[in-house]
């Protein structure tokens, strides 16, 4: 049995929106084991970003119910001082876009430096800087000395990524959030990142968090995967299975979006409808019902509940069972017109 | 950095340039001279017409700005009409008050204007925060010339805390500390008053800097380092958030300037701000230009003062 890092009950992380409280994240479990990847998917608003935030205590002014347990040790409600002594030493956390993560009037040596100085009093100055180019050098940087004194606006968009992944690992960190880590770079620096953070969790034995709403990273980097949508987990898998035998229509339609260039398409395969705003989401029942509109209602819960299919795999809410692609239905009815 | 700072001066050339002939054509351009209200009036006009060609005023004016610009450059602004004395020697005194009034209140300012605006930004939407605004924006609203009236009636001649004209106690010796302890308790109450009207801008900007740079994507970076919640600010959002307010440091004096016309009229503060006025309304034409272009220069000074500091805290202006 894999060793859990990472333990999230039950956990519900509520924004207050005039004078009422809606969860972004909602009734969320999940366990991160070490040496692994957790990639979590979903649409942009499903709320994997605020479940990643949360982890890391970065939600100033949210309501957070449920538990964390980072080794057994609950993070909800530990105060400031105990918080930051985990952050940054146990957990670090790689942001979506390098170009406004890094402190424009700070240079590079001291911010990566900033992460080792805090976490530990003892080093020496010159002993922080040989620290801070041997991770420079570790995530390929190249000229690390010459690097260490410039300004993160003399950096490109990769580099600034990979500074920011030097600042997440400095302190060897067991649990690693990366909140879509490749999405403002582009395609040829997303592999080199990608394998740059899979080299590191190699290296490490760290269980990371990945966020993400491209497939083709899951793929290539995940052990599991968690679906997200509308604040809620409706998929979970390990991801050879979630790849062969997607269940939920949710994931259904995410994978069935994916364009394939082997066929020929006039068309794009695209989900109907938006993920609905923090204000709109349908509090009671399938929350996916909505955008699958041609499913009869029956087929939904009145309270969607995790089902194990198989060991390891849950799907939400009995709908799978009954969901069909609209082309689907079209070439069923006309097969039933034959016979 | 030596390389910009360098440029930057050398901009100031031209800028002076059109500054002095922009003064010099509009104040050529005000109705009547020094001698159409001054002179007695059983002088005979002919020789006030005497005068006047003696004084070049009919030669063209480029002559006459030549000649005004040759004097300005060995630190000769004419005859004053009114004082018959040099305008010069007339401004040295003049300068320095005003000088010492500009300085208290850019200190008082930004002792007043930093920690509240901070607080303010911090602390955003709670009470505190409520409480600063408001106070901002009925100073915002309030105009500087009634406020200081105000504050000259209640701390002036009410209270009786502050003198209420001049500069220095008469029949004090120069240089004692008698003297410039003088001096100081005869700036308070104006800089006060020009302070106090001015920090509402700095306070409003900074407070809302720092709510802007609060959500900045770096700061969570710093929090999820490990930062405590005061090396984020202090290490983070303040550096940040104050950039702006360095980028108005120029603008600042420029206000200064405004005010202090204001200011040193109403407190009767000898300085440079109540000698245009005054000799404005007389004509006295040399001291005009010269009060004009002095304060002219402070603007561009500022300008220059602004763009140092900011690219010395800002690497990204920093010009190879």
């Amino acid at each position: 049995m894999a060793e859990k890092l990472l333990e999230i009950k039950n956990l519900k992380t509520s924004f207050r929106i005039k004078d009422d409280y809606f969860a972004a994240v909602d009734d969320v479990s999940l366990n991160v084991n070490k040496n692994e990847v957790l990639a979590i998917v979903g649409e942009s608003g499903c709320g994997k970003s605020a479940l990643a935030f949360s982890i890391m205590g970065l939600h100033t002014r949210a309501k957070m119910e449920g538990d964390i347990l980072y080794k057994g040790e609950n993070i909800v409600g530990i105060s400031p001082s105990k918080l930051n002594k985990l952050r940054g030493k146990h957990m670090g956390m790689i942001f979506q876009d390098p170009l406004t993560a890094l402190n424009p009037l700070m240079i590079i040596g001291d911010q990566i430096g900033e992460a080792l100085l805090l976490h530990n009093k003892e080093m020496s100055k010159t002993q922080r800087k040989e620290k801070v180019i041997d991770l420079l050098n570790k995530v390929g940087i190249p000229r690390p000395e010459y690097v260490y004194e410039q300004f993160p606006h003399e950096l490109s968009g990769g580099m600034r990524q990979r500074v920011v992944i030097a600042t997440a690992i400095a302190n060897e960190p067991e649990l690693l959030i990366a909140d879509e880590p490749t999405t403002a770079l582009d395609v040829t620096i997303q592999s080199q990142i990608l394998d740059l953070i899979k080299d590191l969790k190699d290296d490490m034995n760290s269980g990371i968090v990945l966020i993400t709403h491209d497939l083709g990273v899951v793929a290539e980097m995940a052990d599991r995967v968690a679906v997200m949508y509308a604040g809620e987990i409706v998929e979970i898998a390990e991801v050879t299975e979630l790849f062969e035998e997607p269940l939920h229509p949710y994931t259904r339609s995410l994978f069935n979006s994916v364009p394939n260039a082997s066929e020929e398409q006039d068309r794009l395969h695209v989900i109907q409808g938006i993920v609905p705003s923090l204000q709109n989401l349908p509090r009671t029942g399938c929350r996916f019902a909505p955008r699958i509109p041609w499913i009869d209602e029956s087929a939904h819960e009145a309270h969607p509940e995790l089902h194990e299919v198989k060991p390891g795999h849950f799907v939400r809410c009995t709908c799978y069972k009954h969901f069909r692609f609209p082309e689907e239905v079209g070439k069923e009815e006309e097969h039933h017109g034959v016979s | 950095m030596w390389k910009f700072s360098v440029r930057r001066i050398l901009i100031m050339i031209p800028q002076l340039f059109v500054l002095s002939l922009l003064i010099f054509v509009l104040a050529k351009m005000m109705p009547g001279d020094a001698l159409s209200g001054q002179i007695d009036p059983n002088i005979d006009p002919a020789r006030i017409e005497e005068l006047r060609i003696e004084m070049g005023w009919y030669d063209p004016w480029h002559e006459q700005y030549a000649r005004w610009v040759g004097g300005v450059m060995q630190g000769d602004f004419g005859m004053s009409f009114r004082f018959k004395m040099p305008v010069t020697e007339l401004i040295g005194q003049r300068i320095v008050n005003s000088f010492w009034l500009s300085v208290a209140t850019l200190i008082l300012t930004y002792l007043i204007a930093i920690p509240l605006g901070i607080t303010s930004g911090r602390y955003n939407d709670t009470f505190r925060d409520q409480l600063i605004t408001g106070y901002s924006y009925v100073g915002f609203a309030t105009p500087l010339f009634i406020f200081a009236l105000v504050m000259l009636w209640v701390f002036g001649f009410q209270l009786q805390w502050f003198p209420t004209s001049g500069s220095v106690e008469p029949g004090m010796e120069p240089g004692t500390f008698d003297y410039f302890m003088s001096k100081f308790y005869h700036l308070l109450l104006p800089a006060l008053s020009m302070a106090l009207i001015t920090t509402f801008n700095t306070i409003l900007y900074l407070r809302n800097e720092i709510i802007d740079t609060k959500q900045k994507d770096f700061i969570l970076l710093a929090r999820s380092k490990g930062a405590s919640e005061s090396r984020v600010y202090n290490q983070h959002i303040f550096r940040n958030s104050l950039l702006p307010i360095a980028a108005f440091f120029g603008f600042e004096i420029t206000g200064l300037i405004g005010g202090s016309i204001f200011i040193e009229n109403i407190f009767g503060y000898p300085g440079m701000g109540q000698l245009l006025i005054e000799s404005i309304s007389l004509r006295d034409f040399s001291v005009v230009t010269a009060t004009t272009l002095l304060f002219g220069i402070a603007s561009i000074l500022g300008a220059l003062i602004s763009d140092i500091i900011l690219s010395l805290v800002d690497p990204r202006i920093r010009i190879k």
